[in-house]
């Protein structure tokens, strides 16, 4: 009948369509070149202001005074345009937008590539370059072309300390880097009510790194849950015999911690061949997993111990570093011996914050392992926050299944 | 004005490169477009920057792959690329290059070494390697208006003096 995608753009996959965009944010990087070229184009005004946001997260704070200038003009910007801003620490772009801001069933582009994370929520979620979203300022819409979409059906549950991160390194593994290129991915099947919405925001969050347009859930009981705290009131939307174009079977059982390796994040290894690998740092954070339930999962291992390797922490949102503070897990975090960055990408897109050295081998909770992108010269292997957890204590690569 | 049909000399990259590899994210913080064609593809091979000028450019497969950064193809179209060739590209990067007013073709793997002689035509929607076409995907009529616009900027200057 219709997948999730034909159903919220009102058009069968493969046309192409002008879609009215319900909401569309930059964070501060591509949110200056947006200004850049909308500037150029000299329209007369924003179509929609109200459904603008600019997020400052990439590099946040400032690192140095040309970073600080640019960033400056941008914020003189939004609050003159009435465009809403939310101010270095508030968090992550993605994060920050599940707050009551992109809901399901909406239209939702972002000037950045993980926008996909957002499909969580049921919205056609999906990210854009800088002209892409300066057309948005002008006019409000967006070309699209309705994507095919790929079935990802879940069965069973995890084993203990097996996380949504495995799975989501897994699918990405299972398919290639390019193998849902244009598609869209829908995550279905008996298992897909448990999975917690922290959980499918770290699923639908990895979409992109195997080339989808957006990974999807249909809002269901624990959306609605969710989108409450912020006094958002949602339907659940049915599945309508959707067809697609290939299905997957992931039984969740079945999965392993694994780590993707250097320098490809369809490369995995189960955890198992690369226990004992020694690390120089770890990084926990990014929109992948820096919530306050991987913070959590992560002070319930190192609670009482201390880390031997340096250890970054960043929270992906202001809301879940107060949540952090207040339940004593940022308290047992620094207790450890980690360190604490302000809400933020941190040094995910290799700007500031933790890039590595020539020749250091890195652990993170991030989505992406390119080559020099976290340092000139460096390794990163990439993984669950519990698997990051355990390897800290040791400062080589541990099994999270040996956490007691 | 893009010119949707041209040819030159290939300069050939492989698959799935990403970019960040076009240009790093530690230049991205400037308003100087001059800064992302001064630093394209150095953590590649900073070698493959001199050859860019009037080349065609010819990638493997998921080209573009990762970061929505479209300063990626601002690099390639400032440094002088006329045209990217690919089996497959990684879509926001595909959207950008249109949007910049650089002309991308998806084609199959056409054998390329470096230096081959690459003519195409976004329109018709071939690409001639020494004498040889291959049918490419052709783009939707608004792709190529963008295109031919010379990127959306000028498409919406266009549409909003009309």
């Amino acid at each position: 009948m219709a997948t999730l995608s034909e159903t919220i753009l009102g058009a069968r996959e493969g046309t192409y369509t002008d879609r009215r965009v319900d909401r569309a944010f930059c964070c501060d990087g591509s949110g200056l070149q947006t200004k850049v070229i909308y500037d150029r184009i000299g329209a007369p005004g924003l179509a929609s202001p109200g459904s603008l946001s600019i997020i400052y997260d990439h590099i946040a704070p400032a690192n140095n005074s040309e970073t600080a200038g640019l960033q400056a003009e941008l914020r003189a910007f939004a609050k003159d345009e009435k465009l809403g801003f939310f101010e270095i620490g508030e968090g992550i772009c993605h994060q920050v937008m599940t707050h009551g801001y992109a809901l399901p069933g909406e239209v939702v582009i972002g000037a950045d590539s993980h926008t996909c994370t957002l499909g969580a929520l049921g919205a056609f979620a999906t990210g854009v370059g800088a002209s892409d979203m300066a057309g948005i300022w002008v006019s409000g819409e967006i070309w699209l072309k309705v994507p095919e979409s790929i079935g990802i059906n879940l069965s069973g549950t995890l084993q203990d300390n097996v996380e949504w991160k495995d799975v989501a390194l897994t699918y990405v593994s299972l398919l290639g880097m390019d193998g849902a290129t244009y598609k869209a991915i829908e995550f279905i099947g008996d298992s897909v009510q448990n999975v917690p919405v922290e959980g499918r925001l770290t699923l639908c969050n990895m979409a992109v790194e195997a080339g989808a347009k957006t990974g999807l859930f249909y809002s269901d009981k624990k959306t609605r849950e969710y989108l409450a705290q912020f006094n958002k009131t949602v339907k659940d939307q049915i599945p309508l015999d959707p067809d697609y174009k290939n299905e997957y079977d992931i039984e969740l059982s079945d999965i392993e911690p694994v780590c993707a390796v250097p320098h490809r994040v369809d490369t995995i290894k189960p955890i198992n061949d690369l226990s004992g690998l020694s690390i120089d740092q770890v990084f926990i954070g990014t929109c992948t997993n820096g919530r306050y339930e991987d913070l959590a999962r992560t002070a319930g291992i190192m609670k009482g111990r201390r880390v031997k390797v340096r250890t970054v922490v960043v929270p992906a949102s202001r809301r879940d570093l107060m949540k952090a503070l207040e339940n004593g897990v940022i308290s047992d975090l620094v207790s450890a011996g980690c360190t604490i960055g302000p809400p933020g990408c941190g040094p995910c897109l290799g700007a500031h914050m933790g890039v590595l050295g020539e020749g250091e081998v890195g652990l993170s909770t991030a989505n992406r392992n390119f080559k020099n992108r976290m340092g000139i010269g460096a390794s990163y292997y990439l993984c669950s926050p519990s698997t990051a957890a355990i390897s800290a204590l040791y400062g080589e690569i541990r099994d999270p299944r040996e956490a007691e | 004005m893009t010119l949707l049909t041209g040819s030159g000399p290939a300069v050939c990259i492989g698959d799935d490169i990403d970019t960040d590899i076009i240009i790093a994210g530690r230049y991205l913080r400037t308003k100087d477009r001059r800064v992302f064609v001064e630093h394209v593809f150095e953590d590649l091979n900073p070698a493959i920057a001199k050859c860019l000028n009037g080349s065609v450019l010819v990638a493997g497969k998921n080209m573009g792959c990762g970061s929505s950064r479209e300063q990626a193809a601002v690099a390639l179209h400032d440094a002088g690329v006329l045209a990217v060739i690919a089996p497959s590209f990684a879509r926001i990067f595909f959207r950008n290059c249109i949007n910049v007013g650089l002309p991308v073709l998806e084609c199959k793997d056409i054998g390329c070494r470096d230096g081959d002689i690459i003519s195409y035509d976004c329109i018709t929607g071939w690409v001639e390697r020494e004498g040889k076409r291959f049918t490419t995907d052709p783009l939707s009529p608004k792709m190529n208006d963008i295109l031919q616009a010379g990127g959306l900027v000028e498409y919406w200057k266009r549409r909003l003096v009309r």
